[in-house]
Order: structure tokens, then C-alpha cells, then sequence
């Protein structure tokens, strides 16, 4: 088990710029994030769209931000835990243990839940004998292409997913890629070598169409699918893979004792606690009268909350408010001379 | 003000006065309508605010910006009439507009 000041559930903006603000304060921090990466939202949403909100910065974009941020937070050699989901939370004595999906545990005396709409995962296909294939013949990501080599894959989806997957598994593989309309999103140049496969009778791309039901016997054995003008057609189908983006689920969080408002957790704006001592809230999750869902506002609650961690972490050590500009031992935290 | 009808998919309907120049999700959000998530805010980033236009007046909203429809792809079950009710904005032509939300949004 895994011993620090505070747990940082979540890695988007407002996560990891709590680290920044519990660094100068002298804390640790461990933050944990669902995704393969630090930027939550920013990363995954929107990663190419200029932002014009964030104070002194005219525009970046949501990569260069979280880029800023990862930056700005070096100095602390905080550890990012991700691709891990936050499951457990429950306390001993005046401390929180948190165990996560890969079974790792932290304990501290407070935790900052930064978790925006809740963790990303797949959006998974409609249909509903999809459910009973997952992870045999559905899936909604390749971890090793070598297990899709030699078989009839149906690829569905019209962004850089689903072209770039269908243009790598062709190399060894028949693929259908289908998708609902007849525009894709992806990556022109990617559709362009796909076209040219489609021409050389490598790949099949089926559009407008969704599917429509199943066949199987033990196995997968092919899909049909239906047009919009209604006609249908059967596809042979050992792989179905879908790639329909991400979506955001609340998930564990609603279920460790703390008052929630819709799908956002009740804090006292004072200092960002929940009902629960020494757990925080902060950012797009938090809720209080007033909030505003915006990334400046994450900075400020965690700023805040950073306070109450200090308290709570060093009992016994009196908190005196510094500034950056001035503080030796701030400036000597972030490693500057 | 501009009435907006709001379905569920089992039948359901309600019908709100909405303020010109809110979006249509704004509308659902502010009235407790069951079946609009709007995760994202309405930043058109996320699709779960996704409805169904009725018929007669899909073609007489503005048209969707190409994020919105790719956006759409996102979607739970996309039709041909689906918008995000979040790039939908509420005035007196829309006096009317009936929208349907599908039976989940993720």
C-alpha cells in the first residue's frame, strides 16, 4: 500500500493542478486517472480547440494546456497513475484507502476527486446481443493486433479509429468497414488509401448502414446490416470492432456515501470538503451555489482545498499563506535558485 | 415565449415554454426533462444530448455544422433526423418544435 498526503482521483486540468498547488504547499500527491493519459476533457474532448478562457493565456489549445500543466507540475516528480479506475474508497481512523481496478491501494489523509463527468470508456454498439461477445468477438480496442490476424473483421465507426484500424488489420485480415453515413470524419488521406484498397477488393466499406442483428451458432458467424433506403445484407463476421468514441460514466463514484446533486457531488465552497472529512471535490464535479464549469473555476477550488489537505496532513505544523514571488521555500520547492 | 414539446421514447410529452436564445437542451436541463444528459455542457463534445427532430421540422432548423455531425456518430442509435440539442437554439420560429430523446444517451 501506498502511503501519501492526498489521492488525486482524476488527471484533467484541475488534478494536476492540484499537485501544483499541494507541491508549493510541501505536500505529496498521487493522482490516478481512468485514461492512457494526463488531460482528461482537455485531451480527449477537445484536444485540438483553441481555448480563450484560461487567464493570461489568449488561446491554447486543450493538448497545449495540459502540456502546460504537466510542465508546471515537474518540479513535485509526482507519480500518474493511469489507465486505472478508482473503485474503493473507505476509511480507517483518519485515513482513506483507495484501491483502484488493478488492485493497487493508497492510503492518506485526504482525497481530491477531480473527475469531471466521471472516467471515460467505450460507447458500445446498441445492439443488444453485442453484451454476450464482448471481449470475444466485440471489442472497442485492439490491445494485440496479432489476435486479429486471418479473420472477418467488421469495423464500425467513421473517425481516425476506425480508418486507421481497418487500413492496419487489411494487411492480414478482410475488413468491412461500416459506417452510418457516407461521410467520414477520419483523416482524408487515411480514407484516400482505404478508397484505393476498396478498389483492389481488399476492404469493403458499407455506408449508410448500422447493423441490424447477429448470426451465430457457438461462434460469430456474420452480422447484417441495414441500409437507410431499408434494404439488408449479411456480412460474414468472425470480429466486430467498434469505434463510436468515448463516453463518460460517473461510475464507482456515486456509490461512496457522499451527497450528490444529479451526477455532481455537494461541497462546502468554503474549502471544496464533501459531506466526508478530507474528501475533496474540484472542478466540472463538484457543485456548489453559483459554480461555473470552467476550467479557471477547477484552479481556484483546488487552491482552496489545497489548504484544508495541509491542515489535515500536518496536524501539528502551523499553515502560513505564501506567495510564490516571495517564498524561499516555495521557490526552493520548484527547484529554482 | 416559444413552446418546445419534449417525448421520451415511450410516449411521453411535455411541453415548455423555452426563453429565446437558450439552446433546446438548456430548455430540458432547467425543467428537470428526464432523458438529456448534456455531459459536456454543451460544448458539442460529448453527444448526450442527442434527440430526434420531428419530421416537419428538421428541414426547417438550421443546418448542423459538420462537428455536430460528426459528433452525431457518437451518438446512441443516430437517425437521419437526430440533433444535439444543445446547437439548437430556441426562437419564435421555433414555436412548436417537437423533439423526441432516444431511450439512453450512452
Amino acid at each position: 500500500m501506498k502511503k501519501t498526503d492526498v489521492i488525486i482521483i482524476g488527471a484533467g486540468p484541475v488534478g494536476l493542478f492540484a499537485v501544483h498547488q499541494l507541491g508549493i504547499k510541501g505536500l505529496k500527491a498521487v493522482v490516478i486517472d481512468n485514461l492512457d493519459k494526463a488531460g482528461g476533457q482537455c485531451i480527449e474532448l477537445y484536444p485540438d480547440k483553441p481555448i480563450y478562457d484560461i487567464p493570461a493565456v489568449p488561446e491554447c489549445t486543450g493538448e497545449e494546456l495540459t502540456k502546460r500543466l504537466i510542465e508546471q507540475i515537474k518540479p513535485f516528480k509526482t507519480e500518474l497513475y493511469l489507465n486505472e479506475r478508482v473503485e474503493e474508497v473507505h476509511s480507517e481512523k483518519d485515513y482513506w484507502i483507495v484501491k483502484t481496478n488493478n488492485k493497487q491501494e493508497f492510503l492518506a489523509p485526504n482525497i481530491i476527486i477531480a473527475g469531471g463527468v466521471g472516467s471515460f470508456e467505450p460507447r458500445k454498439i446498441s445492439l443488444k446481443e453485442c453484451e454476450k461477445f464482448e471481449d470475444k468477438s466485440v471489442f472497442y480496442a485492439v490491445r494485440n493486433k496479432d489476435n486479429f490476424k486471418n479473420k472477418n473483421i467488421s469495423i464500425f465507426g467513421g473517425g481516425d479509429s476506425a480508418l486507421d484500424w481497418a487500413l492496419e488489420l487489411s494487411k492480414f485480415s478482410k475488413i468491412t468497414l461500416i459506417h452510418r453515413r457516407n461521410e467520414f470524419r477520419g483523416a482524408q488521406h487515411t480514407l484516400a488509401e482505404i478508397r484505393k484498397l476498396e478498389q483492389e477488393g481488399k476492404v469493403s466499406i458499407k455506408t449508410p448502414c448500422q447493423i441490424e442483428s447477429l448470426e451465430n451458432e457457438k461462434e460469430l458467424k456474420s452480422i447484417t446490416i441495414k441500409y437507410d433506403d431499408g434494404k439488408t445484407e449479411k456480412i460474414p463476421t468472425d470480429v466486430i470492432l467498434g469505434f463510436f468514441g468515448l463516453i463518460m460514466k460517473l461510475g464507482p463514484i456515486a456509490e461512496w456515501g457522499l451527497n450528490m446533486d444529479k451526477k455532481t457531488i455537494e461541497v462546502n465552497p468554503k474549502n471544496f470538503e464533501t459531506n466526508k472529512k478530507g474528501i475533496f471535490a474540484a472542478g466540472d464535479i463538484c457543485s456548489y451555489p453559483g459554480k461555473l464549469k470552467l476550467i479557471l473555476s477547477g484552479f481556484h477550488e483546488v487552491a482552496l482545498a489545497s489548504v484544508e489537505c495541509f491542515k489535515r496532513a500536518r496536524p501539528n505544523e502551523k499553515y502560513r499563506f505564501e506567495f510564490t514571488t516571495s517564498s524561499k521555500t516555495i521557490q526552493d520547492r520548484l527547484g529554482k535558485k | 415565449m416559444p413552446k418546445i414539446i419534449y417525448n421520451d421514447y415511450q410516449g411521453n410529452s411535455k411541453t415548455i415554454e423555452v426563453d429565446n436564445g437558450l439552446s433546446v437542451m438548456e430548455g430540458a436541463i432547467q425543467n428537470d426533462i428526464p432523458g438529456i444528459d448534456a455531459d459536456c455542457g454543451g460544448a458539442m463534445a460529448c453527444a448526450t444530448c442527442h434527440v430526434y427532430v420531428k419530421e416537419n421540422w428538421f428541414n426547417k432548423l438550421p443546418k448542423p455544422e459538420d462537428a455536430e455531425v460528426d459528433m452525431i456518430d457518437m451518438a446512441y442509435e443516430p437517425k437521419k433526423n437526430s440533433r444535439l440539442s444543445c446547437q439548437v437554439i430556441v426562437s419564435d420560429e421555433l414555436d412548436g418544435l417537437e423533439v423526441t430523446t432516444p431511450e439512453k444517451q450512452s
